[in-house]
């Protein structure tokens, strides 16, 4: 039984957003919308899970250093699981992202959905764009001289310096990827909260309307 | 859209549904993502071309080094000459009014003559004639050091880079100074003293970069692996490998008119800023799409939508 006090709290308050929104059930489902049944629904698990194997793999080169795999015949084939994984993710990203907007994938109120899903495209394209300027090898070299001119050209070449070696591999290590981590988070409990959009025609019958 | 009809998709399903096992979904998607990656990693490994150092420079293309160094001495490098943020030589590109980079400032400064040649030189120990070079030049003043150097890189273009065909002139201790970081750098020693510019701790390879890009071999390398811009370079990997396939767009700018002629005002001449404009704007666009009329209504109008839900719209005869 809650008292006046509880109800004003900021604890009671999130916990009770949250069981409205969010509960355990939606969060951790075991059943689906029958039209959740098409080929194109793997890709978006195909991209986390593609996420999971960049994470995973970017931590053992973290550890080890930037220089480790030039040297070492495992750290040639984490990287490479590194690199392989990258074209991987972007791969079912987009055919994701484009498959959301042949659904038209914001109806329903879902606007917020595919705003974090375009936040975490657009994000993911820094973060990657990092990770090849700290490849301490002759692209990166190239790269980062190359890139340093479109910066540059809308000052945002003052505070992100790309040929700064330094700078550039702690954001690829840790503060882009909270940002990914974060943002694809939102992205996918807003998934689980509002559900997976039904097809565009599913209410027609309800709606009297022919399409 | 009607109300309705956004309340109606809005709410929790209420119609058939299927079993959904989503952790085990999860798993096996990671499991099979990992053995891919591993297969493509046996087969391809990942490519890792070896870092130009200022010694390969020097070595595999002494003239272009040595006329390089000039023209830092001389304050004629791109380098030099760039403005903000390294230093004031000029304004930089522009859109419309505004010099984006200028407004910002000189946030990393880099001073061509010191911190390419003169500080590198300084920390060894140098044979008598580049000694000597030094010290004259240290104890000149700046107008005289700048006659000298412009005298200097002007008749070495002349030559065509070849200091042998340099006749006699008022060049003071630049040729000497030169030769000192010709010799500096095949003897490997250029790189670390570029880097830590009199510190032990440093992470910034800044103003290696710039001093590597004012020449021509660094260029040359990145043309012969068909990374230059204009070929779209900045989606292409070095070797046989998948690039940054993801940046076709920002690439494809480059590509077309009036932004792949640098004599083109305003836009080819300031095409890197235009370009970034452009790429924002698209950026931006994508994130709040459902917004924008014309192309929220594409999925109504080409219904590719039927093709992904084919089987419930059978089953439910819509």
């Amino acid at each position: 039984m809650s008292t006046g006090i509880e109800k004003e709290m900021w604890t009671t308050k999130l916990r009770k957003a949250w069981q409205k929104n969010l509960p355990v059930e939606k969060l951790l489902p075991d059943t689906q919308p029958a039209y959740v049944a098409s080929w194109i629904y793997m890709f978006g698990v195909a991209t986390l899970a593609s996420l999971g194997v960049i994470i995973a793999s970017g931590l053992w080169l973290s550890f080890e250093g930037a220089s480790w795999y030039h040297y070492s015949s495992v750290g040639h084939f984490v990287n490479s699981i590194h690199f392989w994984a990258v074209q991987f993710f972007f791969i079912f990203m987009v055919v994701h992202l484009w498959g959301k907007f042949w659904m038209a994938a914001w109806r329903g109120k879902r606007m917020m959905t595919w705003v974090t899903g375009a936040l975490a495209f657009v994000g993911s394209i820094a973060t990657a764009f990092t990770g090849y300027l700290i490849q301490t090898n002759f692209d990166s070299q190239w790269i980062s001289y190359e890139a340093k001119d479109g910066f540059n050209s809308v000052g945002i070449g003052s505070k992100f310096n790309v040929t700064n070696f330094g700078q550039m591999i702690l954001l690829h290590v840790a503060f882009l990827p909270v940002i990914i981590g974060v943002i694809t988070l939102i992205h996918v409990l807003l998934v689980r909260s509002k559900g997976v959009v039904p097809p565009i025609d599913a209410f027609n019958k309800e709606l009297g309307e022919r399409k | 859209m009607s109300d309705r009809r956004t309340e109606l998709e809005a709410a929790p399903w209420g119609g058939r549904t299927r079993r959904y096992d989503l952790i085990k979904e999860g798993v096996v998607a990671v499991v099979i993502i990992a053995i891919l990656a591993a297969v493509l990693s046996t087969l391809f490994g990942s490519p890792d071309d070896k870092q130009i150092t200022f010694k390969d420079w020097a070595v595999s293309a002494p003239a272009d080094f040595y006329a390089t160094s000039v023209q830092e001495l001389a304050g004629t490098s791109g380098t030099a000459g760039y403005g903000a943020p390294y230093n004031t030589a000029s304004d930089g590109v522009n859109l419309g009014p505004l010099h984006l980079a200028k407004i910002m400032g000189v946030t990393h400064p880099v001073d061509t003559v010191n911190d390419f040649v003169i500080t590198p030189l300084t920390t060894v120990s140098n044979a008598a004639p580049v000694a000597d070079a030094l010290k004259l030049w240290q104890a000149s003043d700046a107008k005289q050091q700048s006659t000298w150097a412009t005298n200097y890189d002007t008749a070495l273009t002349k030559a065509n880079q070849d200091a042998s065909k340099v006749p006699t002139g008022d060049y003071g201790p630049v040729p000497e100074l030169a030769a000192g970081l010709l010799t500096m750098a095949q003897a490997g020693s250029l790189d670390g003293a570029l880097l830590s510019q009199g510190n032990y701790f440093q992470s910034d390879n800044t103003k290696q970069t710039l001093f590597l890009g004012d020449g021509s071999y660094f260029n040359d390398q990145s043309t012969a692996s068909n990374l230059q811009g204009d070929t779209w370079g900045m989606m292409n990997e070095t070797g046989r490998y998948p690039g940054q396939a993801w940046l076709w767009l920002y690439s494809f700018w480059y590509q077309i008119p009036p932004f792949n002629n640098e004599d083109n005002h305003p836009f080819g001449a300031n095409a890197d800023a235009w370009i970034m404009v452009i790429m924002g704007g698209l950026s931006l666009g994508l994130i709040i799409m459902p917004l924008i009329p014309g192309v929220r209504s594409l999925p109504y109008k080409i219904k590719i939508h039927r093709l992904i839900w084919k089987n419930y719209y059978q089953e439910e005869n819509l």
